[in-house]
């Protein structure tokens, strides 16, 4: 290593590889993804975000709102049940089989196997997918997010810190516009240990006109501005809203399969 | 390689070539100081805001996702990266034991990259910020900053080529890799990013890649390439030795590239364990950074007492620790706990703080005396300094990792981090002390060397006329 070229050179490979590898090995593999189809099913995923939602994504990087809040739910593994949905001829036989075997957080081969000894007896089963992982249990999604859930946001903003909740599903957690208004006015009017700042600057804070505009926030006393007063979002507050509600991640797809709940007769 | 420089007869003096790197230096130690104190009062009002959220709500410009990327980037940019690029041009021309050559051309470029992250700055608190981590200044400042840092790199590569020893010292391996790895990495993210940005979580990929690079890599090239340089020149024991510092240096290069894709991310899995893999071999290197800092600074006849030699150590030993604890973070196991916690930017600040600013300050410290030829005008700065620097990223760091595990044990509840977190905005409060009496010292020394200029000028412009001019 006596000559600056060479050193120059080396570490131009050295470094180099990386960049080919991240940067030109994603460019390559993921810039090129296209809409796909939920599993079993033919609805297109993922659509473009509605437009309000579009601009909302907007406020929501022109906040710094992932400062604070990441959006890619995790998950660990999967987990299959197996329901018992006819008994069929032989009921009696079929329900004391099922009463002896382990229906829930089977794995893949045990729920097969399960299913097939049910079966066998006659029975009818039905066996659901179920993600697993701590996120999963803190409600905060049904599947964990994938790079298609991704797919139109200009800038994806996946967070590296959760100071305050994941956002990946907030849309079907959180699904009340309102109730998403009031808690970016004042946080703490809806959770009470939120630390989260108050967005008060999306809003506007007026004098009542001749009548009360059906926009207005229907806040809680301690929030609430003086009297002859109303808090009205502005289009950001709106737009931001739209975003939120937007992030769902609710279909089950080929690399994120569940079985999602079916509406009950 | 002589990293004492004893010049040979006929050459240029030390005193020559420190004074022509005076001016290019003041400009980017003079921005960097700045950005140092003003990225640290936004710090400062961003942690301000987990004792009391209702703090300056309601202004927009200073919202906590804005205030704390401003922070972040003034830091990072404004700073490190200046300070580092002041630093490592002294240390081309000693090493070439030639001037610095086109000093001008660094000056205009320190006042073109200061003006990129004024702009950056100011877009970030309007509201205009890219969206991705660690780049959120906008394009105007990528265009100003990357011409600045060409600029400053042809500078130190000229000088460089006009090296007397044609041997390189093992610094020059990192500081060249250096110069040629943030253009490369910085045009790449902006470019893929900002410019003709790529589709969905690809995004999310080349971020990770940029941020890894810059603050890992890039740090850790420009830190260990000066920490190499001052550690035999203070100590007064040779760098232990070449072979190690080529080995510390291609796994370095080879392995620390690939981190930076977190477990779990909703890429394809290869990604991240790639990053698993490279991080579990950055062992190597940092066993090998271990074995040339020991067998270097033991039985160096230097004394240490708080004075630059002990800053050094000090800051080489705390990338030992941040390299440990990315070695930590991205194993499986570990970061179950740590993932999406203060942990993580614990790291980054140990980085940044620990070993990055605290090896560039010392260096800075030490320069400055000598490119301005006189003693620095408060010489008793550089050791409250250093000491508020070293509690301040103990009390910074230490207290975002125990939040930080603390989160990851309880459910990523805000409310059981919060306690250890209100510590740490003491440590910002002490770096921004320390900032404070860094900036002191270049902005006085500055002023000093001005109004000496203007005197000069004066003296000469009101020089009476000599009467011989007047009589013929």
């Amino acid at each position: 290593m006596k000559n600056g070229f060479t050193v120059f050179l080396a570490s131009f490979f050295v470094l180099g590889s990386s960049w080919t590898a991240f940067v030109l090995g994603s460019a390559i593999q993921l810039g090129h993804e296209k809409q796909t189809t939920v599993l079993n099913g033919s609805d297109a995923y993922p659509v473009q975000r509605a437009g309000e939602a579009t601009l909302g994504l907007q406020v929501y990087r022109a906040s710094g709102c992932a400062a604070c809040h990441t959006e890619q739910v995790q998950q660990n593994g999967m987990a299959c049940d197996v329901i018992l949905t006819a008994a069929g001829k032989n009921a009696a036989a079929v329900s004391n089989l099922v009463a002896k075997l382990k229906l829930s957080d089977l794995s893949e081969e045990e729920a097969a196997a399960t299913a097939d000894k049910i079966t066998a007896a006659g029975g009818k089963v039905e066996t659901r997918i179920i993600a697993t992982g701590g996120d999963i249990a803190r409600g905060w999604g049904i599947r964990h997010s994938v790079a298609a859930d991704y797919l139109y946001d200009y800038p994806v903003q996946l967070g590296s810190l959760r100071v305050g909740p994941d956002l990946g599903a907030i849309g079907v957690r959180m699904a009340d516009v309102n109730l998403q208004l009031q808690h970016l006015y004042a946080p703490k009017s809806v959770n009470a240990a939120s630390a989260m700042p108050p967005f008060r600057f999306l809003f506007e804070v007026r004098k009542v006109g001749t009548v009360r505009s059906p926009e207005a926030l229907n806040l809680p006393k301690e929030f609430a501005p003086a009297d002859g007063y109303e808090v009205v979002p502005k289009p950001e507050a709106r737009q931001l809203v739209a975003y939120l509600l937007s992030l769902r991640a609710d279909v089950p797809l080929y690399e994120a399969p569940f079985t999602p709940a079916t509406p009950k007769k | 390689m002589n990293v004492n420089e004893k010049s040979n007869a006929a050459d240029v003096s030390p005193g020559q070539i420190d004074a022509s790197c005076r001016v290019p230096l003041l400009a980017l130690f003079g921005g960097a100081a700045l950005w140092l104190v003003v990225g640290l009062v936004l710090a400062l009002i961003a942690s301000i805001k987990f004792h009391q959220p209702e703090f300056l709500v309601n202004c927009s410009l200073l919202t906590y996702g804005r205030v704390q990327a401003a922070a972040n980037d003034l830091i990072l940019y404004g700073f490190a990266i200046p300070a580092g690029l002041g630093v490592m041009l002294w240390i081309f021309a000693r090493l070439s034991q030639a001037e610095l050559i086109l000093p001008l051309v660094p000056v205009v470029a320190a006042n073109i990259w200061h003006a990129g992250v004024f702009i950056g700055l100011v877009a970030i608190l309007i509201g205009e910020t890219s969206g991705f981590a660690w780049l959120e200044f906008p394009r105007a400042s990528f265009a100003l900053m990357l011409a600045a840092f060409i600029l400053i790199a042809l500078s130190a590569a000229g000088t460089f080529g006009q090296r007397r020893e044609r041997e390189l010292y093992p610094s020059h391996w990192f500081l060249l890799a250096a110069l040629l790895w943030f253009p490369w990495i910085y045009s790449t993210a902006n470019i893929f990013l900002l410019i003709w940005p790529v589709r969905g979580v690809a995004q999310a990929v080349i971020n990770w890649w940029y941020v890894n690079n810059l603050i890992f890599v890039w740090l850790t090239l420009v830190g260990l390439g000066v920490a190499f340089y001052f550690l035999p020149k203070l100590g007064g024991k040779p760098l232990h030795s070449r072979f190690y510092a080529q080995f510390a240096f291609w796994t370095l290069t080879l392995f620390g590239t690939f981190l930076g894709i977190p477990q779990g991310a909703p890429v394809p899995a290869w990604f991240p364990a790639a990053s698993t893999l490279a991080s579990v071999l950055l062992i190597i290197p940092l066993i090998a950074v271990a074995i040339i800092f020991v067998k270097t600074v033991c039985g160096a006849g230097a004394n240490c007492k708080g004075g630059p030699f002990c800053q050094v150590k000090f800051g080489t030993v705390v990338f030992l620790l941040s390299g440990l604890m990315l070695i930590a973070i991205s194993c499986p196991h570990f970061s179950q706990i740590t993932r999406y916690t203060w942990f993580e930017t614990a790291q980054t600040q140990l980085q940044i703080f620990g070993f990055f600013a605290i090896v560039i300050l010392a260096g800075a410290n030490e320069i400055l005396p000598r490119i301005m030829a006189s003693a620095l005008p408060f010489p008793k700065f550089v050791r409250v300094q250093h000491w508020c620097f070293m509690l301040g990223t103990l009390l910074l760091v230490g207290s975002l990792a125990v939040s930080g595990i603390e989160q990851g044990l309880n459910n990523y509840s805000f409310a059981t981090a919060l306690p250890a977190l209100r510590i740490s905005t003491l440590g910002l409060f002490l770096l921004l002390i320390g900032s404070l009496l860094f900036a002191a010292n270049v902005f006085v020394m500055t002023i000093k060397w001005k109004l000496g200029l203007a005197k000069v000028v004066f003296t000469t412009v009101t020089a009476p006329l000599k009467t011989a001019e007047v009589k013929s």
